[in-house]
């Protein structure tokens, strides 16, 4: 072995011992994250099954699910019609110049009016319920949890899972696809209201062109997937407010991953479905 | 002070045999009735700390246990494995011979019916008022008329003292106010065991005095067992008939207030010397 040879052995000699450390180091750094993930699917997939089995025994909390349909439903339908509305607003500006350079002025209506119920509608519903119906449970079971009122109804008898869970989540479910309705009218209408103020059309004329070609599952399928965006706004929030720990800053905390997770899960959720409808429903 | 591991220490042994006589007496009433509470090997772990290794305890019908000890030294964390909030990694808990650890969720439901708790900040529910909270375990767990109901509500805040505020929220109550509440609420279903966790906690001594008031009349009217975990010597000296100091897990000393107050052991002697 020549004496270069012999100092570079010397070198990787030396280093060995260091690089694996480094190596192993890399790979736990690299494992935590994934194993934290899989540790979260797994006790969300414990809390789904607690909620599910709650469900079908009696009473079934029809007074506290009277109580949410009115929160997530009726307090949420002023922010989601506003969405709906600006979002209806913005599709006829946008759209309306783009079409006109293409020399389709006359699918504008159509446009917006598929625009909005195929997409946009459902997306921006389930984001803007994401945030806010996210954010009220997170934090409020939250702060259930942190100061023992969750324990205290458990103490007391009552399954907290039934009672505080499966109650938001069946009204989330539920209020979802009517609160995209909402949506979906505001845009068109706001839609209208843009196109008509360029160029004047009758709203009936406006929704006749809108819907021409258009068939049940056209609405339908759109409307029912944020049917599911409710199951993982209900659930996520209430897992993630229902585990929380560490007092007020842990409340903060759930509050926080409620609306971040809720929105990450909706929109996966909008890019599987999508798939899904265009196979069942081409 | 005793090891870790050791059996508790019965000072009524030492003392002429007072606590098994009476123990005597009352299974002779009640021959075949199974304690209201009966721990036998409790063991309980947060990861790599022990917090309770071991413990055996018996609460017959009418009687009060406090159990004291410093800080994490797993006092709450024994009533909350009593009512099934927590599970034991070993050992059992009845309650009137039923065994809780092993019960499924409808069987642990019945079960706490016949407890009532009291949590240290009161855990209140802050969405209703006082005379909802108390009305909860009824409207959950009764078949009572709303006018029954709210006589039994009525007759419950009187019981406390907080009649003249059924319709406060609990934000707008004192922390003294807050624990009656929380007891008038433990006291709804009418339990046979109230299990108190610092009771007068955070509490001016004359707001404490009458807290402590109030539990030996509960005693007095209700005859219940009471499990009281409590820091407050005073108030230890006031409502118990039988003390039981923790220490690192375990029960290291069980008797009377004067008992444990006269030990020579060193840990006890500390304990209520300097930890008042």
């Amino acid at each position: 072995m020549s004496y270069d040879a012999k100092i570079s052995r010397r070198w990787i000699d030396q280093d060995a011992p260091q690089a694996a450390s480094l190596m192993r180091s890399a790979l736990a750094s690299l494992w935590s994250p994934i194993n934290g993930f899989l540790e979260w699917f797994g006790y969300l997939g414990i809390f789904g099954w607690q909620v599910m089995r709650s469900s079908v025994r009696r009473p079934f909390e029809g007074r506290e699910l009277i109580r949410q349909l009115d929160e997530v439903g009726s307090k949420s339908l002023p922010l989601v019609a506003l969405a709906g509305a600006a979002i209806g607003a913005v599709l006829a500006l946008e759209s309306r110049y783009s079409l006109i350079r293409f020399g389709a002025k006359s699918m504008l209506p159509a446009a917006i009016v598929f625009s909005i119920i195929h997409e946009t509608g459902p997306i921006v519903t389930g984001l803007v319920v994401s945030g806010r119906v996210g954010a009220g449970i997170g934090a409020e079971l939250g702060s259930m949890k942190v100061t023992e009122q969750i324990d205290a109804i458990e103490a007391s008898g009552v399954n907290p899972y039934k009672l505080l869970a499966f109650t938001r989540i069946l009204a989330c479910i539920l209020m979802l696809p009517l609160l995209t309705l909402a949506a979906d009218f505001c845009g068109v209408v706001a839609g209208w209201i843009v196109d008509t103020l360029a160029d004047p059309i009758s709203f009936q004329k406006f929704l006749h062109a809108g819907l021409a070609g258009a068939s049940f599952s056209d609405f339908l399928a759109p409307t029912f997937r944020t049917a599911v965006f409710g199951l993982i706004i209900g659930t996520i929030a209430c897992f993630q407010g229902m585990r929380s720990e560490g007092g007020t800053e842990g409340v903060g905390r759930s509050a926080t991953s409620s609306v971040v997770l809720a929105s990450l899960f909706v929109i996966l959720a909008d890019v599987i479905l999508v798939k899904f409808i265009l196979v069942f429903f081409p | 002070m005793m090891q870790s591991g050791q059996a508790v220490t019965p000072l009524a042994t030492e003392n002429g045999d007072k606590h098994a006589v009476e123990n005597a007496a009352r299974n002779a009433a009640h021959p075949v009735a199974a304690p209201p509470v009966l721990l036998e090997g409790l063991h309980k772990s947060f990861g790599a700390q022990k917090v309770l290794n071991g413990i055996d305890l018996t609460v017959g019908n009418g009687e009060t246990l406090v159990v004291l000890g410093r800080s994490g030294t797993g006092k709450s964390v024994l009533l909350k494995l009593i009512i099934g909030l927590q599970k034991p990694d070993s050992g059992s808990i009845r309650i009137h011979g039923q065994e809780v650890s092993s019960s499924g969720v409808e069987a642990l439901n019945e079960i706490r019916k016949k407890m009532g708790f009291l949590f240290q900040h009161a855990a209140l529910y802050d969405s209703l008022t006082v005379e909802e909270n108390v009305a909860f375990p009824l409207r959950r767990n009764g078949n009572m008329s709303p006018s029954v109901r709210g006589d039994r509500v009525r007759g419950l805040l009187a019981g406390v003292g907080m009649q003249d505020h059924l319709k406060k929220m609990p934000s707008d109550l004192s922390g003294g106010m807050q624990k009656r509440v929380g007891l008038a609420r433990a006291l709804a279903l009418d339990p046979g065991i109230l299990l108190l966790d610092e009771p007068t906690a955070g509490l001016d001594p004359i707001t404490s005095r009458e807290i402590d008031d109030l539990i030996l009349r509960l005693q007095e009217e209700r005859d219940v067992a009471s499990i009281v975990v409590t820091h407050d010597l005073h108030s230890a000296e006031t409502i118990a008939d039988r003390i039981v100091l923790l220490h690192q897990g375990n029960a290291v000393i069980e008797g009377t207030f004067e008992e444990l107050d006269h030990s020579k052991d060193k840990f006890v002697a500390e304990f209520f010397r300097h930890d008042s």
